[in-house]
């Protein structure tokens, strides 16, 4: 198939970036998205051109390091699909596509569509963990897990930190990821001793990075390529107001 | 191909006896059983006083499974941390990708395991290549791992009764391996990151990500400190410590397609054998039986299959060769279940060189599936309980399939072919993980340590933490201790000459501006390294190997063309580096495989293989360690460390 692609181009320490006009040829349905720009980035290459700049790593969809919006979606058309999972199948002979970066205040843009996602990070840093040093811990089975409360944990757990949630958010908020964290030691035992202080950290955090506020429009849940489900942000507002209500 | 043949000469030399005793591991059993072995050694090791600690700096390079555990450790201990990774975050490092689960000596299942049964599974597993000391401790602490592991919040997979469920796996006829689905590594490496997380807001671990090591620095003969690029802004600034810890995995991208996420290189643990590193058993790589096929030339990365999925599904191919029906229309006896056939007790469980060389045996008799013939069938047809069933233990890697080949496995059979996944060799290093240099550590898949010439499935992630968790923040705190360190003159010549040589690199690449992209070279050496150092060698191809490799890379060096500037983004120099390393590695592991007159594990020489087609191993001559010496435009020196078993007795692997 031959595409025509609108690339967002930003060089870097540039205030603002455009789009800029690609023709992809011979591209084959067994590429993956990124395979595809693979080949577009050879070309640029040899014909004395920047290439486009992505960010990308495991391409199996597990590091999250991957993350453009195609045609206006986070990841893509396919559902619960990194972009480097996304193959050229879906697409159309003709079809002109357009990426861009993840869009959000508190995601600077670095380069083309490399953004810094580090606020992530800082959520994290501020309470997203247990306490647990190492050599400290007992023998894994003195602790009981009901197996609902495990496969609710994991679920949630599975998040893979890339950003699509704020990038589809009107708000550019970060709840799903707050909340997926939240809700992945919540339900577990051994997050329960800093429960109420995690929330509270990572929501304050949160709100300092930069980062909206959630109301409840779900877009973030319907791009999520691991599925994160929109009840983990009840479940943050649940321990929130537990907190704030009760003062622990 | 190049005609360029090496045939009079061996293209490597050996350390002469002259020059000292043979290497040591720095192990002294003083008569206690093996058991006792580490814990004497604890005993033995130097501390360094609580209040001191955070006088004293580690340098950490990489922050997957065993950097991030031991970022995260040695910051509890009040060390102060400087941990870099090339990676936006810590959380992306590619120990995430592991899928299949953890093994560890728990008998919770009663079916008969213990500290030395998987100690003894692990040390047949690599075929009589790797250290039983390293071995028996990874066994002993795998117990620990699981117990921190739990205590940080990884959500394992659970029974109704609330305890922890266990699977077999690969290689293994007990359920020892823990699992969190089919993404057992992304959950480890989350324990350990979120670990680190704590550490970095406490200030004992100041993180630097998007930094990448091009440089080691040695001064006085010790590792002092490394030189990093800031892959955004593209500057070069040397880091110091009192000890330089390498955690940057494995080498597997040599062969350009391979199950490694794209970012993954070689260059870390390069640089630092070219300041005198020993690089131990490099030819030793993990071909992994269950990944799905290649698709076209524009495949940039192979996808692992879990090889849990071998628990349940059948692996078969066609009986008669060019048998080119739709699977759903071969009857059963027309198909050739060929591990059940050949190893009737582990069947498909088989270790993973064993299950890849059959698979490349039934490919190269013409009776492969899929296209170009390079395939065989992984069947769930036939699996207790339905697609229910096998939604609930591999429902991710059913959609992962799908999404990737367009196939959906409920209905038509996997296909899989062998991948490159793993590599067994890396940097030497002894029972303290410290290698030839002092000071300098090295651990998780960057060493050599404990898979021999094979790795065992569900075992890397075991001796990552262990590495990382458990054995570092002892041997680190020794090394700090019995060592009173001057500050490092930032004006030492040591410093400066490290610092020239990063920049005078990068300028060459960005100079050279010729006609073919890095890619393009990198392919190319993959293929090489396929063809000739792949799932089976020989002498012949070898030789080839090393002829036409010096050639490449010297058309690498005046024809690649790097575009942009330094002082940016620019991912095709950070490439364009690594590749030019990748080149002198595969070229020292051709020189090692041709070496190594046996086959072992993952090292399969053609020459030597028993009349039924397996490897055959030579104890006499080569029941050792081979620890390579930088050449430096001279033949790498061969130093050896000479492997004793007093507990597993070298037979041949027998899984019949």
């Amino acid at each position: 198939m031959h595409l025509t692609l609108k690339v967002w181009r930003q060089p870097q320490g540039a205030a603002k970036g455009r789009f800029e006009a690609y023709i992809a040829e011979d591209v084959s349905p067994d590429m993956s998205f990124l395979e595809m720009l693979d080949v577009v980035n050879d070309k640029l290459t040899l014909a004395g051109q920047d290439p486009i700049a992505f960010d990308h790593d495991c391409r199996e969809g597990i590091c999250g390091t991957c993350g453009i919006v195609i045609n206006g979606v986070a990841h893509g058309p396919e559902r619960a699909t990194t972009a480097c999972q996304l193959h050229m199948r879906h697409f159309n002979d003709g079809d002109e596509i357009h990426i861009e970066p993840w869009r959000a205040a508190a995601f600077p843009v670095i380069k083309d569509l490399v953004v810094d996602r580090g606020a992530f990070d800082r959520i994290i840093e501020s309470g997203g963990y247990v306490t647990a040093p190492t050599g400290a811990a007992p023998e894994a089975h003195s602790l009981l897990v009901p197996k609902e409360d495990a496969d609710i944990s994991f679920e949630a757990a599975a998040c893979i930190g890339c950003g699509a949630c704020v990038a589809a958010c009107p708000n550019a908020s970060a709840m799903l990821f707050t909340a997926a964290k939240v809700t992945h030691l919540a339900r577990l035992p051994q997050g329960q001793p800093e429960r109420s202080a995690r929330v509270m950290q990572m929501v304050a955090t949160h709100d300092a990075m930069g980062f909206g506020n959630c109301t409840n429009i779900g877009e973030c849940a319907a791009v999520c390529p691991k599925e994160i489900k929109l009840d983990t942000i009840a479940q943050l507002n649940r321990d929130l107001l537990k907190t704030t209500v009760s003062g622990a | 191909m190049s005609d360029t043949v090496i045939e009079t000469e061996n293209p490597w030399v050996e350390a002469p006896a002259a020059s000292g005793p043979a290497l040591s591991a720095n192990i002294d059993p003083g008569g206690k059983p093996i058991e006792e072995w580490w814990d004497t050694h604890r005993f033995n090791l130097k501390l360094v006083n609580p209040a001191n600690k955070r006088k004293h700096t580690v340098i950490m390079v990489g922050t997957g499974l065993a950097g991030g555990a031991a970022a995260a450790s040695l910051g509890e201990l009040g060390y102060h941390v400087k941990a870099f990774c090339y990676q936006d975050s810590p959380r992306r490092a590619h120990s995430i990708a592991a899928q299949g689960g953890i093994n560890a000596a728990k008998n919770y299942r009663n079916d008969g395991d213990s500290v030395f049964r998987l100690f003894y599974d692990t040390v047949k597993g690599g075929d009589f290549r790797a250290r039983e000391a390293n071995v028996y401790r990874l066994a002993e602490l795998s117990v620990r791992i699981i117990d921190q592991c739990v205590a940080q919040g990884v959500p394992f997979a659970r029974e109704y009764g609330g305890l922890i469920d266990t699977r077999s796996f690969g290689g293994a006829q007990l359920s020892r391996t823990f699992y969190a689905r089919g993404q057992t590594g992304q959950q480890l490496l989350l324990g350990a990151y979120q670990a680190l997380a704590r550490q970095i807001d406490a200030g004992t671990v100041e993180m630097h990500t998007r930094h990448e090591m091009l440089e080691l620095i040695v001064v006085d003969g010790r590792a002092r400190g490394v030189v990093i690029r800031d892959m955004v802004t593209g500057e070069i600034e040397s880091h110091f410590g009192d000890a330089v810890v390498l955690c940057t995995g494995g080498y597997g991208n040599v062969f350009f397609l391979s199950t490694n996420a794209k970012g993954c290189n070689a260059t870390a643990i390069w640089r630092a054998h070219r300041k005198g590193a020993l690089f131990a058993n490099p030819c030793f790589t993990q071909i992994h039986p269950t990944c799905i096929p290649v698709a076209g030339d524009h495949q940039s990365k192979l996808t692992l299959m879990s090889e849990s999925l071998r628990n349940d599904g059948r692996i078969w191919v066609p009986k008669r060769a060019g048998d080119a029906r739709p699977p759903d229309q071969i009857p059963d006896d027309e198909r050739d279940y060929y591990l059940e056939r050949m190893y009737p007790a582990f069947g498909n469980l088989v270790p993973r060189d064993i299950a890849s060389r059959a698979a490349k045996r039934v490919c190269e008799e013409g009776r492969g599936v899929g296209p170009g013939g390079l395939g065989v069938y992984l069947d769930f047809s036939q699996t207790p309980g339905g697609p229910a069933a096998i939604n609930a233990k591999y429902g991710n890697l059913f959609d992962m399939y799908d999404r990737i080949t367009g196939e959906d496995p409920y209905k038509v059979p996997m296909r899989i072919y062998p991948a490159v996944h793993y590599t067994m060799g890396g940097l030497w290093v002894d029972y303290n993980l410290m290698s030839n240099i002092p000071g300098l550590f090295v651990a998780g898949e960057a060493n050599f340590s404990d898979h021999g010439a094979n790795r065992l499935g569900a075992s890397a992630l075991m001796q990552g933490l262990a590495d990382g968790y458990f054995i570092l923040p002892t041997t680190l705190s020794n090394y700090i201790g019995a060592n009173k360190l001057a500050p490092v003159d930032p004006a030492d010549p040591a410093v400066r000459e490290a610092e020239s040589a990063v920049d005078q690199r990068v300028d060459r690449l960005l100079g050279i501006n010729g006609k073919r992209t890095v890619d393009s070279f990198h392919r190319e050496l993959g293929q090489v390294m396929w063809d000739y150092c792949g799932m089976s060698r020989n002498a012949e191809g070898l030789r080839k190997a090393i002829g036409r490799i010096p050639e490449l890379r010297a058309e690498f060096w005046d024809n690649v063309k790097v575009p942009g500037v330094k002082e940016d983004l620019n991912q095709s120099l950070e490439k364009a580096g690594r590749v030019g390393d990748f080149f002198e590695l595969a070229e020292l592991m051709c020189i090692d495989a041709l070496h190594r007159n046996e086959s072992c594990g993952g090292h399969f020489r053609e020459e030597y293989q028993t009349p039924e087609g397996e490897a055959l191993r030579d104890d006499d001559n080569y029941a050792y360690v081979a620890a390579w010496e930088y050449g430096n435009d001279r033949p790498p020196v061969l130093h050896k460390e000479p492997l004793e078993f007093q507990y597993v007795h070298p037979a041949q692997r027998d899984y019949k």
